[in-house]
């Protein structure tokens, strides 16, 4: 009776902290979209939300956004997958080195992260430099802590070792074994890295400020300067472009993961 | 003219000497295994031979070229692993044609091929599985399939039983060999389990602490034994540090008893010996009176433990000795625990180790 007593307890407290969780979360969520629905001192309407979806700056900075995003993941991948396979494959010791390193873009002020860009590639070309590609190397430096970290769980999810040796007894190259076998099997962490750098990369405001290039979330702060409502629809614009990439992720992962899990036994 | 040759192979990790100036050689179609502990030096030997490791000294040699610096995708070796190695994101039809993708044949030749290998190993219905949906037994028998896909020269083995239950392991071990000698193909099999390498190879060497310590077929390797080391790992041998009091007439003294035994004769007298026999070679009888004498092995039983057929008894002989027996079971009831008893043994049975 005790012990029933105590799990009806338990039970209830549960509810209370999830409640209590998800309201920390969503009451912020809807008093943005209320306070995006007014239209008047007691009317409401999407007024806010026709007029950023008319406004030409909002497309071409979303776009130039998506475009940075693209280029970032493109980039990070490209450097990123064949290292950290190289780095548990060949070079163990050298893991915490690297997980040092991905430390040192959350604690290197952005500021100085820009400047030291802008300094360090002095030398390339002015399209280079002065482009947009500079912008993305510096979100390839921003995402480089979650790509890395998301691909190395992956990696020590399955046994690169026995796979690389098993490709490699049947003929494969490295280039065979990257691409055939270990790829496949990393899609998961691959989708996520992705996904986290698309986040990051429409997110990103410090960089884009101070290197003054109109990404989505400087015009998400502009807005919010001349315009309160359309701020906050944009906010919550942006805030469902995350949620719908990480709902793909999730739905991705789950056709994925399901094949995880060993169901036959040892007989 | 050897079809595989490792030639004084040595390989260094650090200090420690995983192999030292080992050699050994395989003939075309033999099935052979590196049986040791762990850290004996098989696998490693074994991935030298694949291609995973390069030695410090010495060469691999098939079929009369020198492979010892040929990468891994080049040695048309295929090998089984201890892990389960079969790609997650392919089938095992997939997976058996993999190799066979590599070397660009036609789908169709693809297809025929790997349906041919997965109804060898008894797996044709289910070609569309991915590995997780296979038990451990069927993802080996897969792995065996594309290993063989490729038609290797050497086909290598590691371990690839271990992570199997009891029952399955003699299943499998028992289709390995017949599936090899059906293809007649060169096996390389590592393994530490002594009665999985009696059973299914032709030779087996004994490794320990990176030297082979015998190579031989499993019926000398299991009745003559080289050295103390394969007396003690490959079954269970009573070890009898003796001294030899007549080489003539091949009598040497163990404890307090005098004992005769043939492959004594010759040696000279006081030279010490290790005397090496079986359980199964030897007899007990109960004894009445309690009392022995100096030339029969007489003590108490100390232990019994039965082992399904037979019993394995232990003796604790007067003099101090330890001396196991193998009893069949149905008469084991005559030799309980604590019960005075007669050992005996023949003596063409008993083998003879110099000791240094």
């Amino acid at each position: 009776m005790a012990a029933m007593r105590r799990r009806s307890r338990f039970f209830t407290l549960g509810w209370l902290w999830l409640a209590l969780g998800t309201g920390y979360f969503v009451v912020p969520l809807l008093a943005t979209l209320v306070f995006s629905l007014k239209t008047g001192r007691d009317t409401y309407g999407v007024t806010a939300y026709k007029e950023e979806f008319l406004d030409p700056a909002f497309r071409e900075s979303l776009f130039f956004s998506l475009k940075l995003a693209v280029f970032t993941i493109l980039i990070v991948m490209v450097l990123l997958i064949p290292t950290a396979y190289w780095v548990h494959l060949k070079l163990p010791r050298l893991r915490p080195i690297i997980e040092f390193l991905t430390i040192l873009p959350f604690v290197i002020p952005p500021i100085v992260l820009v400047v030291g860009l802008l300094h360090g590639f002095r030398w390339t070309p002015t399209w280079f430099r002065g482009g947009y590609l500079i912008l993305v190397v510096g979100y390839g430096v921003l995402a480089f802590p979650y790509v890395y970290r998301s691909l190395d769980a992956g990696l020590r999810a399955i046994d690169i070792h026995t796979l690389t040796e098993a490709a490699q007894s049947l003929g494969a190259r490295w280039t065979t074994v990257l691409f055939r076998v270990i790829l496949p099997n990393l899609r998961s962490a691959v989708l996520s890295a992705a996904f986290l750098t698309l986040a990051l990369v429409m997110g990103e405001f410090t960089m884009g400020q101070l290197m003054q290039f109109p990404t989505f979330a400087v015009h998400i702060a502009y807005i919010g300067q001349v315009k309160a409502t359309g701020a906050a629809a944009l906010s919550l614009i942006s805030f469902a472009i995350t949620w719908i990439a990480m709902l793909g992720l999730l739905l991705l992962g789950l056709r994925v993961g399901g094949r995880a899990a060993q169901v036959g036994g040892t007989h | 003219m050897p079809y595989l040759e490792l030639r004084n192979v040595t390989k260094r990790f650090g200090p420690v000497a995983a192999l030292d100036d080992v050699t050994f050689e395989l003939e075309q179609g033999e099935f052979f295994s590196l049986l040791g502990p762990s850290g004996c030096g098989k696998t490693t030997a074994l991935r030298i031979v694949a291609g995973f490791e390069t030695p410090d000294a010495g060469s691999v040699v098939v079929d009369g070229k020198d492979v010892t610096r040929t990468p891994p995708n080049r040695r048309d070796m295929g090998m089984v692993f201890q892990a389960y190695s079969l790609f997650p994101n392919m089938t095992a039809r997939q997976n058996v044609e993999f190799g066979l993708r590599i070397r660009k044949r036609g789908s169709e030749d693809r297809s025929k091929r790997a349906r041919e290998l997965l109804d060898l190993v008894g797996l044709s219905q289910q070609e569309d599985r991915y590995p997780y949906q296979m038990s451990g037994g069927q993802q080996q028998r897969v792995a065996l399939a594309r290993a063989l896909a490729i038609e290797p020269q050497v086909l290598l083995m590691d371990e690839p039983l271990s992570a199997l239950d009891a029952r399955v392991r003699v299943q499998l071990r028992e289709e390995i060999r017949r599936i090899q000698t059906e293809l007649g193909i060169t096996a390389l099999y590592v393994t530490h389990d002594q009665e999985e390498a009696l059973s299914i190879s032709d030779r087996v060497a004994v490794m320990s602490a990176g030297h082979a310590e015998q190579v031989a077929a499993p019926f000398h390797i299991y009745g003559e034994p080289a050295t103390p080391f394969v007396a003690e790992f490959v079954g269970t041998m009573n070890r009898l540090e003796s001294a030899v009091v007549d080489g003539a007439t091949g009598r040497v003294r163990w404890g307090t008893t005098e004992l005769a035994v043939d492959a004594a004769k010759g040696r000279s007298n006081g030279a010490r010996v290790l005397v090496l026999v079986r359980p199964e070679s030897v007899t007990l009888e109960p004894l009445p009176n309690g009392q022995g004498s100096a030339d029969v092995l007489s003590g108490q039983i100390v232990t019994s433990v039965f082992l399904g057929p037979v019993t394995r008894v232990k003796v604790g002989t007067d003099d101090g000795g330890v001396l196991s027996a193998d009893v069949p079971s149905s008469s084991a009831a005559r030799f309980l625990v604590g019960s005075r008893v007669i050992a005996r043994f023949s003596a063409e049975q008993a083998r003879v180790l110099d000791l240094a």
